[in-house]
């Protein structure tokens, strides 16, 4: 079988996985990561799930591999945090069936919190780390990665970006291996990582990066493809793609394997080429290594830290071009908002109304940061809107947070949510957090969690209740009210950030976006009972606008009939038309 | 050949997503090597957002930059005004001829640019289509965007017989008959 297929990276990691015969995965999704899970879960040959978090997927992987078959764990790259726990120990441990971790990066920020390097996660870690350059090798790689795991007794990570996430090149498809199952042997010096065994294992771990750095200097994927010397790059991943397009003469070291480094296959290449240029995307990792072993190249005084390359960078900084285009027009700005007929938006403009600050969280909701609902004050990470409201109270007092909500998600508060709230109760705060619960995953694009009744592949498992996990955890507040019932909620969030004891409150309505909500109402205008004071627009519906004699009109192909805007208008005039 | 470079922008829940997976179907029949890079996550809520497409006898970069975009695929007035500075000087804007006014102009923040196609057309070869409307004629506004497929693959080198298959196996099966009226209906205007 030699077929080709157009694949997404991420498909081609999942195809890589289920060729290298992978039997058991575990995720959290994660943009842009989530459509590694999604497509594994094709394969009936593989066990697929979802899990609350990434610390609980990588344990599974672990599991899995410890009982002898091969394993795989995926997520974004601030899922890696979260995982580094059992990460950093597991890199001791190492592999009985082949253990693969992809952590997905996001130079560019399009869809996180922060811009961090997982390459360097796992250098400190001391687990190599594969680097694709397209579905391809996105493929190819995954399949090498499984045998690497058990060839040096180790973890490996699989690093991709947002560009080869998300883009689809041809792949070669091939047969799924058969992988016998590694016996399993009780053996506590390795799986045990106690003091004395760890101590152990850690010269294990050294030994084994020191033998992978030799070896790599004859691994195929470390490619050196000597051209025109007189510049020669070392580069990998994405940013290889743009040296081949910007400077197709050029001598290449293209690294697969970006750590351990191989010494040896890198100074024979700086030998042979007059200027040596480091181009890699986000922290100096193979740069500084390389100027630490004395040998002289350009990195990061030429290449930013920040956000993603291009061939036109390399035209412009290394070959002096000027790149003639013209000018981009001024043009406002188009950031993400919440969809029409999102249930968040009703949630925020009764907060706005209420002059509630939020502690948010990781979610969609995050966008009622920004005008015009400005309801959200900060962000952090997973599960920190209802730690950093606690951390005000025990910093300010009580009567501080009278006017705050915690602002958490329903997958998001199944992730780490849980744990903060334990907090609140155990150390006596009373704080008020609001679960949005819109039953799904919304960001990353629909995907069901412990509390939806469905599991990955679609069938249906106990759904977690909300309300009597948190009753369970001992809050003794703990109500539920439709997102849109604006009088009700308004009622709740008055009275429960006035009482002095923990309190929540989950605001229900499944996500707009939802096959089980499509349309079945429209909001449409009344011109002539229109009063023209503006109130159907503030909390800033997308399908909405306000025509030049004030009234406004409703896009019938936007508006799903939430009737947010009809419930704000004290002059009927907004109807729904079911 | 030399690499061709096609850039489908929109407003993030317009379609681009499917639009391209059509695209790389109809390029990967016709043998070529593509690349094409998308965007997902929260920038699909409502942003803007664009798609790259590029094919030929051997693709790297799978990424379009500024100055080398053939075609420009639009799906909103202000995207392709947005996008219009990526395109070569001889390039070619296939945009839907409707306003979508980003967060920052309701909430009054920013103006919406007058006379775009207008001021467009002075640099650039404009084809400039009410997808909208004609998708509404068909009884399903939904299909907006075939319907601009429909006008670029008029000016592109795939045969026709092609296109209607790459569509029929690509969209949802149940909405097939309803999307080939649509490629139809936009081939006509194209």
């Amino acid at each position: 079988m030699s077929e080709k297929k157009i694949m997404l990276g991420n498909e081609a990691i999942a195809r890589g996985a289920y060729e290298a015969g992978v039997k058991v995965s575990s995720a959290y999704p994660g943009t842009p990561s989530t459509e590694i899970s999604e497509n594994i879960v094709k394969y009936p040959e593989i066990y697929a799930e979802w899990a609350p978090n990434e610390k609980v997927a990588m344990e599974v992987a672990i599991g899995a591999s410890i009982s002898g078959v091969r394993a795989m764990a995926s997520m974004k790259m601030v899922g890696v945090n979260v995982a580094s726990d059992p990460l950093y120990t597991v890199s001791y441990i190492g592999a009985n069936g082949g253990l693969v971790l992809v952590a997905a990066d996001d130079p560019g920020l399009y869809s996180s919190q922060n811009e961090q390097d997982s390459r360097c996660v796992a250098r400190v870690a001391q687990v190599p780390v594969l680097e694709p350059s397209d579905s391809q090798e996105a493929k190819d790689f995954t399949k090498l990665a499984f045998e690497y795991s058990e060839k040096y007794d180790t973890p490996v990570m699989i690093r991709t970006t947002t560009r080869l996430a998300h883009s689809q090149g041809p792949v070669t498809l091939e047969e799924r291996q058969e992988i016998p199952d590694k016996p399993y042997e009780r053996n506590a010096a390795k799986n045990v990582m106690m003091p004395g065994n760890a101590k152990g294992r850690h010269v294990h771990v050294e030994n084994r990066l020191k033998q992978m750095a030799e070896d790599a200097c004859s691994f195929e994927i470390n490619q050196a493809i000597y051209k025109d010397t007189s510049i020669g790059f070392i580069t990998s991943g994405i940013p290889y793609t743009y040296v081949v397009e910007a400077m197709p003469n050029a001598s290449v070291l293209k690294l697969g394997l970006v750590h351990p480094l191989p010494r040896k296959l890198i100074e024979e290449f700086a030998s042979k080429v007059d200027k040596l240029y480091i181009f890699e995307e986000l922290e100096p990792l193979i740069e500084e290594q390389v100027k630490s072993w004395g040998i002289e190249c350009i990195g990061k005084e030429l290449f930013t830290l920040q956000g993603e390359y291009s061939a036109n960078m390399l035209r412009e900084r290394v070959l002096g071009m000027k790149v003639e285009t013209a000018a981009p027009a001024q043009v406002p700005a188009r950031p993400p908002i919440l969809c029409p007929g999102c249930p968040h938006r009703s949630t925020y403009s009764v907060l706005k109304k209420l002059g509630i600050h939020g502690a948010g969280d990781i979610g969609c909701y995050t966008l009622g940061a920004v005008a015009p609902l400005n309801v959200i004050d900060t962000t952090v990470c997973m599960g920190a809107s209802i730690s950093t409201l606690h951390g005000m109270e025990k910093a300010k007092g009580k009567d501080y947070i009278k006017n705050w909500v915690a602002l958490i998600g329903d997958s998001t508060f199944l992730h780490t949510g849980v744990n903060s709230l334990m907090n609140m109760v155990y150390n006596q705060s009373t704080g008020t957090v609001l679960i949005l619960d819109n039953s799904t995953t919304g960001m990353t694009g629909h995907q069901d969690h412990a509390a939806t009744g469905k599991m990955l592949n679609g069938k249906e498992t106990k759904a977690i209740s909300l309300y009597h996990l948190c009753k369970a955890i001992g809050v003794e507040h703990v109500y539920e009210v439709d997102a849109f019932d604006i009088d009700e909620l308004e009622k709740l969030v008055k009275r429960e950030v006035a009482r002095d004891e923990v309190s929540v409150i989950i605001v229900c309505a499944p996500c707009a976006l939802l096959k089980s909500q499509a349309t079945k109402a429209k909001c449409v205008t009344i011109p002539e009972k229109c009063k023209k004071c503006g109130m159907c627009l503030v909390p800033g519906c997308p399908a909405l606008t306000k025509n030049e004699d004030g009234t406004v009109t409703i896009d019938d192909t936007m508006c799903n009939g939430c009737g947010l805007c009809m419930k704000r208008c004290k002059f009927d005039a907004i109807e729904r038309i079911e | 050949m030399t690499t061709k470079n096609i850039m489908i922008v929109g407003v993030g829940g317009q379609g681009t997503l499917l639009t391209s997976r059509i695209l790389g179907g109809i390029i990967t029949k016709a043998g070529y090597d593509v690349k094409l890079s998308e965007v997902h996550g929260m920038a699909q809520r409502g942003g803007s957002v664009v798609t790259f497409v590029r094919y030929g006898e051997s693709v790297a970069e799978p990424i379009v930059e500024e100055g080398q975009a053939d075609v420009l695929i639009a799906f909103e007035r202000l995207e392709a005004l947005r996008y219009a500075h990526f395109l070569k000087k001889d390039g070619v804007i296939i945009v839907n001829d409707q306003r979508i006014d980003p967060i920052t102009v309701v909430t009054g923040a920013a103006q919406y640019p007058e006379q775009i196609i207008e001021n467009l057309k002075k640099d650039y070869n404009v084809i400039a289509v009410d997808a909208m409307g004609e998708a509404k004629k068909l009884g399903n506004p939904k299909v907006f965007n075939t319907i601009i497929i429909g006008v670029a693959a008029k000016r592109m080198d795939f045969d026709k017989a092609q296109w209607l298959e790459v569509i029929k196996t690509t969209v949802p099966p149940k909405t097939a008959d309803m999307n080939l009226a649509a490629f139809e209906a936009g081939y006509a205007l194209g």
